[in-house]
């Protein structure tokens, strides 16, 4: 046997041994998947299959309530326009505060624009903290101190937001070209001058496109949280369910829908417009 | 280098007039948009009534939570009607103290006697009850039977009505004396009980002992090993209920893992018909990216509420909601992912006569591979966030213990507790899918 083609039968030895691996991994996570969903199906309280030919059931409820004669459908979504507003506002003002503050703490954490160097690693500690957090914990802590309001929901969203956006701001920070800075050093310019002039026109259109982004989670958010009590479409939504009023549910369900998609275009288009391209987003939370 | 005359600077401006002259646009717009930012904030402080939401702000209320989420206290507590004395532990049914008390509390026929710790001592004999604080002349206060006497200096930490005496040195020491009985907490840091429960044998023991029980040939219960009761004992634990907790937080962990990798398993083929460069037929495409886009759109929040209708409490609906939402938005992904693949690996492959099994297994899929690994588990760690919130809308799992404990309000130390472990599990996904990601790329 010469020496390439004991190569290639080792090659293909290799070979094999690593699609046997591959086969018996692939098996061993297929068991551990199958395992946990017999394990999820002994915990819930109605098993899978049943589900699966109720699944149409709850729809069709719906749908029956809302072409019904007396259903009044078109009212019921206008009345409940408000409410849709209500969660809106939640959701803005929460990611307009929040992004002030995270555009101060990416400014701390970042470190080519040197607020003070020993504040990086706690401003960095601070945002994982508050990322971590999930909305509703702080909402649901929050309402129990401050009663049932829009607030506790509002700065629930602040926290995250703060979070989410500093980090994505300070990986901004990170990426600026340091030219302009310098030469704004060399004319005597401030620090603030410098951020001015500087840093700012260099990242404002990225922070923008992320916080459009975030927004747009943000409603999201705000509508789940309505759910524990904090106002808004949530909450309506809850009444609603609770009371079985299927044509209140669809108009809910449609409002909220069309709310989403028409924030999400619009905000794709305005963040296509600033940075003069499609944004490749990958994860925001 | 010498500043530059005035005649000079005249000179550079009007030959940069351009780069130099502001446009008006540049100089107002940032100052437009900070005013519309304050304007907006105004107004949304209006509309949310944030004035009126500070001025009922119940500080003391949030201090008396923090405080109890990391520290518990022993009550102890007179009647004087019937003259009986209670000690027990945050004052709940079933955790009184028989007989043998806390070496700080001393009681006698009369009364008792408290040491609350840096000098700090409540005395009660009959109706009399002394509280001595160091640096202060003892107050002194008499319950009768129209009320609560009491005459002296009032130090600004007590509060004083014919009804009422309340004094709170600091925060772990507090009395409460009313015509019907007098009320003593003392509070500790810590969480109490953490390990056994209140009835049970090994309660309030230190770490030593329990070990050493462990080894001893001495059973605790006669009918199980002491490894056993003592597993039996933290496992089981009532006020804590670790067992429950665990079971929940693998529920929120189930729902999380089965419904991402679920949705990628649907997604991955689903996106090969949605993308422009393997389906020619516009139909099909079309129809499968609105579908993406309507799965995305409706949101876990609705689709959790119609799943719970159909699956009932559990993890299954969670899955189902996340499983659902997932298949919209990583099909997307996906599908882009497909449409930017480089071509000439594709038909490089093509060229050497491959079937078109092959052609994707070695043209395509290790292109795709890099984006379909790391967006997955990217959407692991932020499954697992939605999975506690889905759970507290009702599909179960740690989300709806957490809301249960803050809605019930009973032990704050418990919602801390569980808060913790929320976070953890956040975390500890961060961690692990940051490492897979790493080690599979």
């Amino acid at each position: 046997m010469t020496t390439a083609e004991s190569f290639a039968l080792q090659l293909s030895r290799e070979e094999k041994k690593r699609r046997i691996y591959g086969v018996l991994i692939a098996m061993g996570c297929f068991y551990l998947l199958f395992k946990a969903f017999v394990i999820a199906e002994d915990m819930n309280s109605g098993s899978f299959i049943k589900g699966m030919s109720q699944f149409l059931d709850y729809p069709a409820d719906i749908l029956k309530d809302t072409v019904a004669p007396d259903a009044n459908w078109f009212a019921k979504f206008r009345s409940y326009i408000p409410a849709m507003i209500e969660t809106i506002n939640m959701a803005a003002i929460g990611t307009l505060i929040g992004g002030i503050f995270a555009v101060l703490f990416a400014f701390v954490s970042t470190r080519n624009i040197q607020v003070w160097p020993p504040l990086i690693p706690v401003a960095r500690r601070m945002m994982d903290t508050m990322r971590a957090f999930p909305e509703l914990i702080i909402a649901l802590f929050l309402i129990f101190v401050l009663g049932t309001s829009p607030v506790p929901a509002i700065v629930a969203i602040i926290l995250h937001t703060t979070g989410a956006l500093g980090k994505l701001f300070s990986e901004v920070n990170e990426n600026i070209d340091r030219g302009p800075l310098e030469g704004l050093q060399s004319t005597g310019a401030n620090w603030l001058q410098r951020m001015r002039f500087g840093v700012l026109p260099q990242v404002s259109s990225n922070y923008l496109s992320y916080a459009l982004l975030r927004f747009e989670i943000n409603i999201r958010a705000s509508a789940i949280l309505g759910f524990v009590g904090a106002g808004g479409i949530g909450t309506e939504l809850r009444k609603a369910i609770g009371w079985s009023q299927g044509a209140d549910i669809s108009a809910l369900f449609v409002l909220l829908f069309l709310t989403i998609i028409v924030i999400d275009q619009l905000s794709s288009v305005l963040r296509r417009k600033i940075i003069g391209q499609d944004l490749k987003t990958g994860k925001l939370t | 280098m010498s500043p530059a005359a005035a005649s000079d600077m005249v000179a550079i401006r009007s030959r940069y007039a351009d780069l130099i002259k502001h446009s008006r646009r540049q100089s107002v717009l940032p100052i437009a948009l900070i005013f519309a930012a304050l304007v907006y904030i105004a107004y949304a402080m209006h509309v949310f009534e944030v004035p009126k939401l500070i001025e009922n702000l119940r500080v003391d209320r949030g201090v008396i939570l923090a405080t109890d989420s990391f520290a518990h206290k022993y009550h102890i507590v007179k009647r004087f009607k019937t003259g009986e004395i209670e000690v027990s532990l945050e004052g709940t049914r079933g955790q009184e103290f028989e007989g043998s008390y806390p070496e700080w509390v001393q009681v006698d026929s009369q009364g008792f006697d408290v040491d609350m710790g840096d000098g700090v001592t409540a005395t009660v004999k009959g109706n009399v009850v002394e509280f001595v604080v160091p640096g202060i002349p003892p107050l002194v206060v008499e319950a009768t039977k129209d009320g609560v006497l009491f005459s002296g200096d009032l130090p600004e930490w007590a509060k004083y009505s014919p009804r009422k005496f309340e004094a709170r040195p600091s925060l772990f020491k507090r009395i409460q004396v009313t015509k019907t009985k007098v009320e003593v907490h003392r509070y500790f840091a810590g969480w109490e009980n953490f390990f056994f429960d209140f009835g049970h044998p090994l309660n309030g023991k230190a770490f030593t002992e329990v070990a050493a029980t462990a080894f001893s040939s001495e059973r605790i219960f006669p009918d199980q090993s002491n490894w056993q009761s003592i597993w039996n004992g933290i496992w089981h634990n009532k006020e804590w209920q670790h067992k429950d907790v665990f079971r929940a937080l693998l529920e929120t962990v189930i729902m999380a893992l089965l419904g991402t990798v679920v949705a990628s398993v649907i997604a991955l083929p689903l996106a090969f018909i949605a993308s422009s460069n393997f389906n020619r037929n516009f139909v099909s495409r079309m129809f499968i990216r609105r579908c993406f886009d309507f799965l995305r759109g409706i949101d876990t929040l609705i689709w959790s509420l119609i799943f719970i209708r159909a699956f009932g409490l559990g993890p299954l609906t969670g899955i189902m909601a996340i499983v659902f939402t997932m298949v919209g938005e990583l099909g997307k992904l996906y599908s882009e992912a497909i449409e930017n693949i480089d071509e000439h690996q594709v038909e490089g492959v093509k060229s050497t006569g491959a079937s078109n099994a092959q052609n994707y297994a070695f043209g395509v899929l290790p292109q795709i591979m890099p984006v379909f690994i790391s967006q997955t588990l990217y959407y692991l760690e932020s499954n697992t966030r939605s999975a506690t919130v889905i759970g507290a809308l009702g599909a179960g799992g740690i989300g709806l213990m957490l809301v249960q404990t803050i809605q019930t309000s009973k032990d704050w130390e418990n919602t801390l507790y569980l808060i913790v472990l929320t976070l953890l599990v956040v975390i500890l996904m961060d961690v692990i899918s940051g490492w897979l990601r790493r080690r599979l790329l």
